[in-house]
């Protein structure tokens, strides 16, 4: 009985894995295939030729490239990485206070940097999309990165300032008795501290950018300024669908999230439910 | 102040364009004519929201769709992560690749199950194709099954965030009340609902306002796995303030409308984060 039950178990963890793991795979798979492959039926599950030739497409320089994924590729990576930047600067000042001062109005304000998180992206983008035409934002890196700041600040507040708070508040106090400034036991003491609690952050604001697809498709409109996200739909004729293109750069768009991720998982679980049980 | 920043960066992205998206909905805002920005409509713009019924259907969709999916999430994910806190061997690795889905982009999550549901190459269809289901089945396109996929798709792609934040909780129970409940006689359903349940309450509004400060990016995964189609069976708010706005060119009418969506999300996230504080001040963590 025990046995039977101990097997069941396990081929329910088994089953789980593979509904989680399964469509990644396929998606991998099939960026590495010709074509008439993916459309082949039953299901063809081992590749009979292995093939680079989307990847070549994709990110040949010269000649004639259908989506210019290189360029896609370094946006994202630049608005990526430079909203992350001040998104981190500006939060981590943000959660540092409300991890350590006292202030009026300090739960309040707290929930209304939450509540402004909330607003959906698509109706926060019909506004966004005419204020930015008139101040000429439109279809810029910078206006973008403005965006992706914003919308960063918010968790990035919640997160440090969990971390902060598992700081206990005498080593700050100590480090200022031997004559450090304020900022100097900050910068000396406590960053350091809280090193992989923002470090954690920081993946998390920088997925965030790298993921987000109903802000960016209305800002961006060319080649200058599109995401990774927005620039995979042009894989997406009127009628037909270029899929192994598509799964190509969704390969791309996942392997630097997934190794990321990894890095990541354990601290940011730990942000998340600390700075939310003990807020 | 630090946190001023903070505040200047919010206010000039959001707070702003929100006063100014309030205002233009209360205008017959047209992009074509941009002289229209100062044409004051008064309430017009709501009332023929109140007398649109596709905008009540899309509403309705919208709640029923953020009704199934948030509670099939909490449960699945409970589930999941009860199933891994027996495990002792292999917990870590499991727990990373569970964070897998959670970092999948929206819009990547969508293109993925738009392929597994397509009717013609997809991998469900085919997976049916061997056991003899010879016949296509629609997924996308049917008017039922549509709206099903989409639910499965943003299933699976935010089951991991309740999973992983409760499995978090779970760890951090204290064994002896249950031990001490086990001595007096408690069977393991009673321990469960009277010990652990309570323990995780905050842990689930955790996940809960996490959640629904993201329901918005629902969008991404309907517009590019249906679009709204097929005849707006699957138009959600999200997808209909897109097309009314952009494609319609009806800014005024599109704002009213994502006011709507906006108190929405806020009224979502408010009620779990009372919730929250609510839970922690029972567990006498404040």
């Amino acid at each position: 009985m025990k046995q039977i039950k101990k097997i069941g178990f396990w081929l329910l963890v088994l089953f789980l894995l593979i509904l989680i793991c399964l469509p990644g795979i396929w998606i991998f798979v099939s960026a590495f295939r010709p074509n008439p492959e993916i459309l082949a039926k039953p299901a063809n599950w081992i590749p009979d030729r292995w093939t680079i030739h989307q990847f070549t497409q994709m990110f040949s320089i010269n000649g004639y490239v259908s989506v210019p994924a290189f360029k896609y590729l370094m946006n994202s990576v630049i608005i990526s990485s430079v909203s992350t930047v001040i998104a981190i600067t500006i939060g981590m000042m943000g959660g540092y206070a409300f991890a350590r001062f006292n202030f009026k109005g300090k739960n309040k304000i707290f929930l209304s940097l939450m509540l402004a998180r909330a607003v959906p992206g698509i109706s926060l983008s019909l506004p966004l999309f005419i204020l930015f035409a008139k101040i000429g934002l439109l279809n810029t890196s910078i206006g973008v990165i403005i965006v992706y700041v914003a919308m960063n600040v918010p968790f990035t507040i919640w997160l440090t300032d969990g971390f902060f708070r598992q700081i206990p508040k005498e080593m700050s106090e100590v480090a200022r008795t031997d004559g450090c400034t304020r900022f100097q036991a900050f910068w000396n003491v406590e960053l350091p501290l809280a090193g992989p609690g923002i470090g954690a952050a920081a993946i998390f604001a920088f997925l965030l950018s790298w993921n987000e697809y109903a802000l960016a498709s209305i800002i961006t409109r060319t080649v200058h300024s599109k995401t990774l996200p927005i620039g995979m739909m042009d894989y997406l004729g009127e009628f037909t669908i270029n899929w192994a293109g598509m799964c190509a750069i969704a390969v791309v768009m996942i392997v630097p999230a997934l190794i990321l991720t990894f890095i990541v998982q354990k601290h940011l679980v730990s942000g998340l439910t600390f700075g939310g049980v003990k807020g | 102040m630090l946190i001023m920043p903070s505040i200047l960066a919010i206010g000039f992205v959001i707070i702003i364009p929100l006063i100014f998206s309030f205002y233009t909905s209360f205008t017959s805002y047209k992009l074509t004519r941009p002289d229209s920005l100062f044409n004051f409509v008064g309430f017009r713009n709501y009332e023929r929201l109140i007398d649109n019924t596709k905008f009540w259907y899309a509403f309705g969709r919208t709640i029923l769709f953020l009704a199934v999916v948030l509670n099939l999430e909490l449960l699945f994910g409970l589930g999941i992560a009860l199933l891994i806190n027996k495990i002792t061997w292999g917990q870590r690795t499991l727990r990373t690749i569970m964070m897998f889905p959670m970092m999948f982009s929206p819009i990547l999550v969508g293109f993925q199950w738009k392929y597994i549901f397509n009717d013609n190459i997809g991998l469900l269809n085919n997976f049916l194709y061997l056991f003899g289901y010879e016949s296509a089945i629609p997924w996308l396109i049917d008017k039922y099954l549509a709206m099903g996929s989409i639910m499965v798709a943003e299933i699976w792609a935010n089951t991991s965030i309740f999973a992983i934040l409760l499995l978090a909780g779970l760890l951090g129970i204290p064994r002896d009340p249950i031990e001490a409940a086990r001595v007096d006689g408690c069977n393991s359903w009673q321990v469960f609902k009277n010990i652990t349940l309570p323990f995780l309450m905050p842990f689930i509004f955790i996940a809960l306002t996490i959640r629904s400060l993201d329901v918005g990016r629902a969008y991404d995964i309907v517009h590019i796995m249906t679009g709204g189609g097929p005849a707006m069976r699957t138009e959600l708010l999200w997808t209909m303030i897109a097309r009314v706005g952009y494609k319609d060119a009806n800014m005024g009418f599109a704002n009213a409308m994502s006011y709507v969506s906006i108190i929405l999300s806020i009224a979502f996230t408010y009620y779990f984060f009372t919730k929250l504080v609510a839970a922690r001040r029972d567990l006498g963590q404040q």
